[in-house]
């Protein structure tokens, strides 16, 4: 994003900042409350006494550890098999003039419009019937072979040049071992915007988690959330926003890190 | 042997996307066709009768009737929103890198985090809104315990997370733009809303449509917030269609009827789906 356009005056300024004060509200109001005592939590003074003890009860209250040990091996999961699993068929669509390529094609693109949330009574037979109910990962499984995925890495994969490929041929290399020395290596900017909108959607997915388990032991971040900030748990403002954070914090750092990349493959995800 | 090499190489992803999207999307249609089984009355073949059922049911059309303020709702305000966002953002503003992070926070956050959040303010009495209302003499009320307001509680919540997803598709149109356009604008002196109305906004056209598409696909997914905020409530006056099935399926273990159910948001999904592909044959969105 280039530093374009010409100089805003001062009132547009002025109305740009404020709304993005107010955008930044929720989440600004959700760090007053969870590192504040509760008796401050509807009260802003500039001299509140700031505390911590919001996060010491969040985290005792709920298993936050085991919920981020869970969505860490559940992203990790998802991604490496989608990594493997899509470039694969990327390749295939890209460089193999296979009987039915194109229909198969055509198969694969309906998974973009039927996402597996839609599906979530039928899949949850079918994972009953896998005895993979309440199991990490069946909690994965219907998103490893991400048609969003396949998609990007064929577009990626045809903009390689032939030669590049001949030419490693030429040097002996078996047609796996071009996918993995010309292939793989070309597409590392594709695999980045993937992984940073795979890992983000995953984080944050929430319905079919909640419908596939049952326990702590395989609970996803946003699910423990959920069942935590019920409003008929009974906790206070500030211990519900300290999870909260808690919850949020890997994934908001990050994107505060990445900021660019973030937009970027977030945009590419949207276009397809 | 491309032959060999393609399909094995497809193989292992086609497998899964076979067993999880397109036999459960058959599955459906045909469970929809039956009853749902019980211990003592096994599931027996009904025909259209899920879909009489549905035709009568007062629920069915309530929340596709929420589903469709909710889109409108939540879709114009964002979009405008996004275009105003992407607009300030693309010029050069003081602290615009921070100003562009603020619009976008949103989008990374998980709906369950962000109506956490939000739940705060629409609590009565402590929450923000009703000391807002109280220092203006309102009364206080249960902005989601009443039917008139839930849905449009959410609605804005929905504005709030996804105006920031919208706005860096503007902004990248907008980048896109030719610079020489606004030069010879300022030539001939126009003013800067006539050069918005009538040169920026409808060469921004495509991309409008674009983000239309997805934005009102992307409102039968959006379920997540009623968990927190109303579960659907009061009266199902917040519910919406993906929540109904969802409740149907796993609250009162009607399966086939909750089958029946996604038999339609499939239907209304790939009807989206069509309309947003044509718009992709007539190249009206940008690449």
């Amino acid at each position: 994003m280039s530093a374009s356009g010409r100089r805003a005056p001062h009132l547009e300024t002025a109305a740009a900042w404020l709304l993005a004060l107010l955008w930044l509200s929720p989440l600004l109001y959700a760090f007053w409350a969870a590192f504040h005592p509760a008796e401050f939590a509807t009260r802003f003074e500039l001299l509140a006494p700031l505390s911590v003890e919001n996060f010491a009860k969040a985290w005792t209250y709920a298993p936050f550890a085991r919920h981020l040990l869970n969505t860490v091996i559940l992203v990790t999961m998802i991604l490496s098999a989608q990594l493997v699993l899509c470039t694969l068929a990327g390749y295939a669509f890209a460089r193999f003039d296979f009987a039915g390529r194109d229909i198969a094609f055509g198969f694969v693109l309906v998974q973009l419009l039927i996402m597996p949330e839609v599906l979530i009574v039928e899949n949850y037979r079918i994972m009953s019937r896998l005895g993979l109910v309440d199991t990490i990962l069946g909690i994965g499984l219907p998103y490893m072979a991400s048609a969003f995925g396949i998609f990007l890495l064929r577009q990626t994969f045809k903009t390689v040049p032939r030669e590049l490929e001949d030419a490693a041929r030429v040097e002996g290399c078996t047609f796996l071992g071009v996918l993995w020395r010309v292939y793989v290596p070309l597409a590392r900017p594709t695999y980045l915007a993937y992984g940073l909108v795979s890992v983000s959607y995953h984080w944050n997915n929430f319905l079919w988690p909640l419908i596939i388990t049952n326990t702590v032991e395989t609970r996803p971040l946003t699910v423990g959330l959920a069942i935590f900030g019920a409003p008929e748990s009974g906790v206070d403002w500030g211990v519900i926003s300290a999870g909260t954070i808690m919850a949020v914090a890997p994934l908001l750092v990050a994107f505060l890190l990445f900021q660019r990349q973030f937009m970027q493959s977030f945009m590419q995800a949207g276009i397809k | 042997m491309k032959h060999v090499y393609g399909w094995l190489l497809l193989t292992p992803a086609a497998i899964l996307l076979v067993g999880f999207t397109h036999y459960p999307a058959a599955a459906t249609l045909f469970d929809s066709l039956f009853s749902t089984g019980t211990v003592v009355r096994p599931s027996r073949f009904v025909g259209l009768g899920n879909y009489a059922a549905l035709a009568d049911d007062p629920i069915f059309w309530q929340v596709l009737g929420n589903n469709f303020w909710f889109a409108l709702g939540t879709i114009p305000t964002s979009i405008a929103l996004a275009l105003l966002m992407a607009l300030w953002v693309n010029d050069r503003l003081p602290a615009r890198a921070l100003v562009r992070m603020a619009y976008f926070t949103p989008t990374v956050l998980p709906m369950i985090a962000v109506a956490n959040l939000w739940l705060f303010f629409y609590t009565p009495q402590i929450g923000l809104l009703d000391q807002i209302g109280e220092m203006f003499g309102v009364a206080s009320r249960n902005w989601l315990g009443d039917p008139d307001t839930a849905l449009a509680c959410t609605m804005a919540m929905v504005i709030w997370k996804e105006a920031g997803f919208f706005m860096i598709f503007y902004l990248a149109a907008l980048q896109s733009l030719a610079p020489e356009l606004e030069e010879a604008a300022k030539m001939e002196g126009a003013s800067r809303w006539y050069f918005f109305r009538r040169v920026t906004f409808p060469l921004l056209m495509p991309t409008t449509l674009f983000v239309m598409v997805n934005a009102t696909i992307n409102s039968f997914k959006l379920v997540d917030h009623l968990f927190i905020l109303t579960k659907g409530g009061p009266d199902n006056a917040s519910s919406l269609l993906l929540y109904y099935i969802y409740q149907v399926a796993f609250s009162f273990f009607d399966t086939s009827y909750a089958s029946t159910l996604t038999v339609v948001l499939l239907v209304l999904l790939a009807g989206l789906a069509v309309v947003q592909f044509q718009l992709v044959e007539r190249r009206v969105h940008y690449r």
